[in-house]
């Protein structure tokens, strides 16, 4: 074991340490020993020694896998090969415990012991592995049932929340989205041909508890058309402090009504008079607040599907972006036909137009909004509208006078 | 004129192999210069060949900050194990 005075103190906070974890796997695994000693090195180097990306992978795939190497290979010769494996998780991270051990029978066998549970596109990440051992870990993987998640420029491996499966408010069943996503872009999952990483996630209402609208290039968000259904005697049951606020988990005991759900509504498109909860829900914009407050008093309404948002990422130069509504409502029925065709629609309108490492996102804002609708073959509706006009030019073409001649009207 | 399925492999792979240590392919660049030549040539078909290539052993992925398609070759950053 290397010595690691700088790691050691990682230890003695409050809270538990992946340090305590390797080393407990060191004892036995000698690349988690050599691991340790490289972050050692690291912290006081104050530089990576790691080198990333490469030629590795397995036949067939150009995802999945991402080949790692130290260059201090003398020294760490227990993590001169470290690649991560990406293991395609089931919907809405439901594994069995036999699941689980299978999974880490095969790591035990094939690779350093240590697991990311998981990486912030969804995938198990295997950590650390050798070049000969990939194909075998591989083989291994699939005789089980499992599949190799996305990286690179490639679609990666689409996950969701619990949707349906947990939770009364999901407006679409997001896991089978999910997992009809993941069987239909195999090819675009396990074989890179975009300019860059394309996400999708899938969250079942506004909360959005996978975070879609700043963490996914497609974000679907569950969404309702109707109105917020409304059981007044729950209402009063909150008034009166019958019931706790969002179900018992706020340290308050009693909801003010008026207060905390009417006056905090974006919109204000709610009244309560002491004794009825009224919603003008045509100024409803769904952010879910009232309902989080009050689940047993308010639902969504029933007819659900989504709302389909593009191209939130982070980059570190430019700073983040959220994604952007592109279809207000989309019905979400399997087989899911109009949501795989539009998304086959962008990756190739992106794939046609954008420049090696463009984000889906950053090429709609090169190009603006009009060309993303023409190119994918949507109409804009005005939900799209990020902002009023602000200058006074506008740019005719050619169809516009086309349009015109053949008796297109404006409203005045 | 479209190639056929053997030749435009042919094809795509003379083209990874002339770039090989000059330009890193995607396979959006392989593309977009065979419709250049062949325009009438059916875009799955270029998937499909690439994917021939690839499944044959005889091109592989490779990641160095973007995934490309080139001929296999020794790994530069790794030491055999």
């Amino acid at each position: 074991m290397h010595k690691t005075p700088l790691l050691d103190q990682l230890e003695s906070g409050p809270w538990p340490s992946f340090i305590k974890d390797l080393k407990r796997v060191a004892a036995r695994k000698k690349p988690a020993a050599d691991l340790l000693g490289l972050l050692e090195r690291s912290y006081k180097d104050k530089i990576t020694h790691w080198k990333h990306g490469g030629i590795v992978g397995v036949l067939g795939y150009g995802s999945g896998i991402i080949g790692r190497y130290t260059d201090l290979p003398e020294e760490f010769p227990g993590v001169e090969h470290f690649h991560t494996v990406r293991v395609n998780q089931p919907s809405g991270w439901f594994y069995t415990t036999k699941a689980l051990r299978e999974l880490c029978d095969i790591w035990d066998e094939h690779g350093s012991s240590i697991l990311n549970v998981h990486g912030s596109t969804g995938d198990m990440i295997f950590l650390g592995t050798t070049t000969p051992e990939l194909e075998p870990c591989f083989a291994k993987l699939t005789a089980k049932g499992w599949d190799l998640g996305g990286s690179g420029s490639a679609m990666r491996s689409p996950s969701c929340c619990v949707g349906m499966a947990r939770c009364e408010w999901s407006c679409y069943d997001t896991m089978d989205l999910c997992y009809e996503a993941t069987q239909n872009f195999q090819f675009e999952m396990h074989r890179p041909s975009f300019p860059y990483k394309f996400k999708i996630k899938c969250s079942g209402c506004p909360n959005d508890c996978v975070a879609a609208v700043a963490r996914a290039d497609m974000s679907v968000i569950g969404v309702w058309k109707d109105d917020i259904r409304i059981d007044q005697a729950a209402v009063k049951a909150y008034a009166g402090g019958e019931l706790k606020p969002r179900g018992g988990a706020t340290p308050y005991a009693k909801l003010d009504v008026q207060a905390d759900v009417v006056a905090l509504c974006p919109t204000a498109c709610m009244a309560f008079d002491g004794k009825t909860l009224k919603i003008d829900n045509k100024n409803c914009n769904h952010c879910m607040h009232c309902i989080s407050l009050m689940p047993q008093a308010l639902r969504p309404g029933t007819e659900t599907g989504a709302t389909l948002l593009l191209g939130s990422h982070a980059p570190i130069l430019e700073g983040a972006q959220m994604s952007w509504v592109i279809v207000p409502f989309m019905e979400m029925e399997t087989p899911y036909e109009p949501f795989m065709d539009l998304v086959a629609n962008i990756t190739e309108w992106w794939s046609e137009n954008g420049k090696n490492r463009e984000r889906v996102g950053e090429l709609m804002l090169r190009l603006g909004m009009r060309a993303f609708f023409k190119g994918v073959g949507l109409e804009p509706p005005p939900q799209t509208v990020k902002t009023p006009r602000a200058n006074p030019f506008f740019f005719w073409h050619e169809e516009d006078f086309e349009a015109e001649a053949a008796g297109r009207k404006y409203i005045k | 004129m479209a190639l056929s399925k053997e030749a435009l492999a042919e094809y795509i792979y003379d083209m990874v192999a002339k770039a090989q240590g000059k330009k890193n392919l995607k396979a959006m660049d392989v593309q977009k210069a065979v419709l250049k030549e062949h325009p009438d040539q059916n875009k799955n078909d270029i998937k499909f060949a690439i994917k021939d290539l690839i499944d044959g052993g005889r091109c592989v992925y490779t990641y160095f900050g973007g995934s490309y398609i080139e001929i296999p070759h020794e790994e530069g950053a790794a030491k055999k194990v």
